[in-house]
């Protein structure tokens, strides 16, 4: 996992000039990189008929907030050191870390009711709230974007990848629309008569 | 971060310790230096009683590696903070022309070739020319310059360069009074610069200094580190150092020096005018809105809690350049 290979390399002073950039850009390259691969099952299934890979989409999305949430530790404690005054202001002031905050805020609803319990408790209304993950991962998108000072390479491959994984629910949102829509289709008796 | 393979350089051949001990008496002469040349002295002399205040009798010699040993006539040393390695110095850049990433400069700067290098002095002057570099530095001591190095994304180090002023080189040429600005060029050329096939900035890097900035006793041309010929991920062969301001404005590998009577573009500016302006010079009170520009970590630390002094420290020196100047505007 990503959490050796940083700890190891920390312990093996690996990490380079700015240890602390670099654990804090791997940590939020993890979290957007399994974001894109929790966003990525639904598409496979639907694909593929790998039906199985549903089983793992739940721990990916944790890992995806663990990193999320290491992200975030990272940034209050090497960055601003328990400044709580100073995050409150770095969040209303600059938009890539408003956007980045908003990712990490939109995913803590969605880990906390991931367990069996609350998937029955919620029921129907579960898979509505679990929706927020497609705001969360434009969100980490666009923080990544506003955070770079060049948006070239990664930032625009993980926007590109994104716009794929939401396009499926697009054209499935869609065609489901238009099915719906031949089936009952509306006949000349159905409208109102004056 | 501690180094195993340390540059064979031993920190008291970097800075005599006569020198390291009387820095302050170089900070305070460099700051009557601007002080006097503020109040009508010709900046020019001033300039060089500032620096002559660290002058070691004594030149040092570094160790030989793949770079060239340096002859060093003089130290200037104008911070007792401990320095970054060499290792860490040539390892973390930010060098667009070989990419975006800190490591690209140190991956992919090794094939740019270096030599032959003209440096083009040209604008408004009385004697401009096309120097080969050797021969732009060849009429000047060498000097060592420990100075801070402040990124605009909030990082620091602690450098020493081995360089000679800006305004040494300046003078020589004769600028006319036509000339209120200096503009800087970098080499354009993208077969030896990958990042330069990509759209990234505005290619070639050009920056700017106003008149006095440039001619402002801090400001040198590098050519070296750590005593030995700059490697080409710090700009080789020769880069503009100007301490108090974000470490972008110090230009690298520079082709080309023109004075100018307008403000002219500078790379990063043209690219996003409103998180870099055309003076950033150091401040904690402004923050354009990508960067929060109060703290800085000073790297390899962790913690980004040092707090970011105004002209990175420089102000004795400098501050008097932007009297009456809102530096929230110019910013």
């Amino acid at each position: 996992m990503p959490t050796a290979w940083l700890v190891w390399a920390a312990l093996t002073d690996h990490l380079g000039a700015n240890p602390a950039e670099t654990l804090q850009l791997q940590t939020g390259r993890w979290a957007l990189r399994l974001l894109l691969v929790t966003l990525a099952i639904t598409p496979l299934r639907r694909l593929t008929g790998w039906n199985d890979a549903v089983r793992f989409r739940r721990m990916l999305g944790l890992f995806a907030f663990y990193y999320a949430t290491l992200h975030f530790l990272i940034y209050l404690v090497l960055d601003q050191y328990f400044d709580w005054r100073a995050i409150v202001k770095d969040i209303a002031k600059r938009p890539f870390i408003t956007m980045g905050f908003t990712a990490l805020m939109l995913l803590v609803p969605l880990a906390l009711t991931s367990t069996k319990g609350w998937i029955r408790r919620l029921g129907r209304r579960w898979q509505t709230l679990h929706r927020l993950i497609y705001v969360s991962a434009v969100c980490a998108v666009i923080h990544f974007i506003w955070k770079v000072k060049v948006v070239i390479g990664e930032p625009v491959l993980y926007a590109g990848i994104l716009t794929v994984l939401l396009g499926f629910r697009v054209i499935w949102w869609l065609r489901r629309r238009t099915v719906r829509r031949v089936a009952r289709p509306v006949r000349p008796s159905n409208l109102p008569v004056h | 971060m501690l180094i195993r393979n340390a540059p064979d350089v031993r920190s008291s051949e970097v800075t005599d310790e006569r020198q390291y001990l009387r820095r302050r008496e170089f900070i305070r002469l460099a700051g009557g230096a601007v002080a006097a040349a503020a109040t009508g002295g010709l900046l020019g002399a001033c300039g060089g009683s500032g620096v002559d205040a660290a002058v070691s009798p004594a030149a040092s010699t570094a160790a030989s590696g793949d770079q060239s040993p340096l002859q060093i006539a003089q130290h200037v040393v104008t911070t007792d903070e401990k320095l970054n390695t060499f290792e860490q110095i040539t390892n973390y850049n930010n060098f667009y022309e070989f990419g975006s990433d800190k490591s690209d400069p140190a991956r992919y700067a090794g094939q740019l070739h270096t030599s032959p290098w003209t440096v083009k002095i040209d604008g408004h002057c009385a004697r401009p020319a096309d120097y080969h570099v050797e021969d732009l530095i060849k009429p000047f001591e060498l000097e060592e310059r420990i100075y801070r190095h402040r990124c605009v994304e909030a990082w620091s180090m602690v450098i020493p360069w081995v360089g000679i002023p800006l305004a040494s080189v300046l003078r020589r040429a004769e600028p006319t009074s036509k000339a209120t600005f200096v503009e800087f060029t970098t080499l354009l050329r993208p077969s030896e610069m990958p990042g330069q096939r990509d759209p990234i900035l505005n290619w070639p890097y050009t920056e700017g200094l106003r008149m006095d900035e440039a001619m402002h006793p801090l400001a040198i041309l590098a050519v070296g580190i750590y005593g030995k010929t700059l490697l080409n991920q710090n700009g080789a062969p020769i880069r503009l150092v100007v301490p108090w301001k974000y470490g972008f404005k110090s230009i690298k590998s520079i082709v080309r020096i023109r004075f100018v009577d307008r403000m002219p573009h500078t790379a990063w500016s043209d690219q996003n005018p409103s998180w870099y302006g055309f003076y950033s010079n150091v401040n904690p009170d402004v923050s354009p809105v990508r960067w929060d520009q109060s703290r800085e970590r000073r790297l390899p630390g962790l913690f980004a809690t040092r707090k970011t002094l105004i002209f990175n420290g420089y102000g004795d020196q400098v501050a008097s350049m932007y009297a009456g100047m809102d530096l929230r505007k110019n910013y």
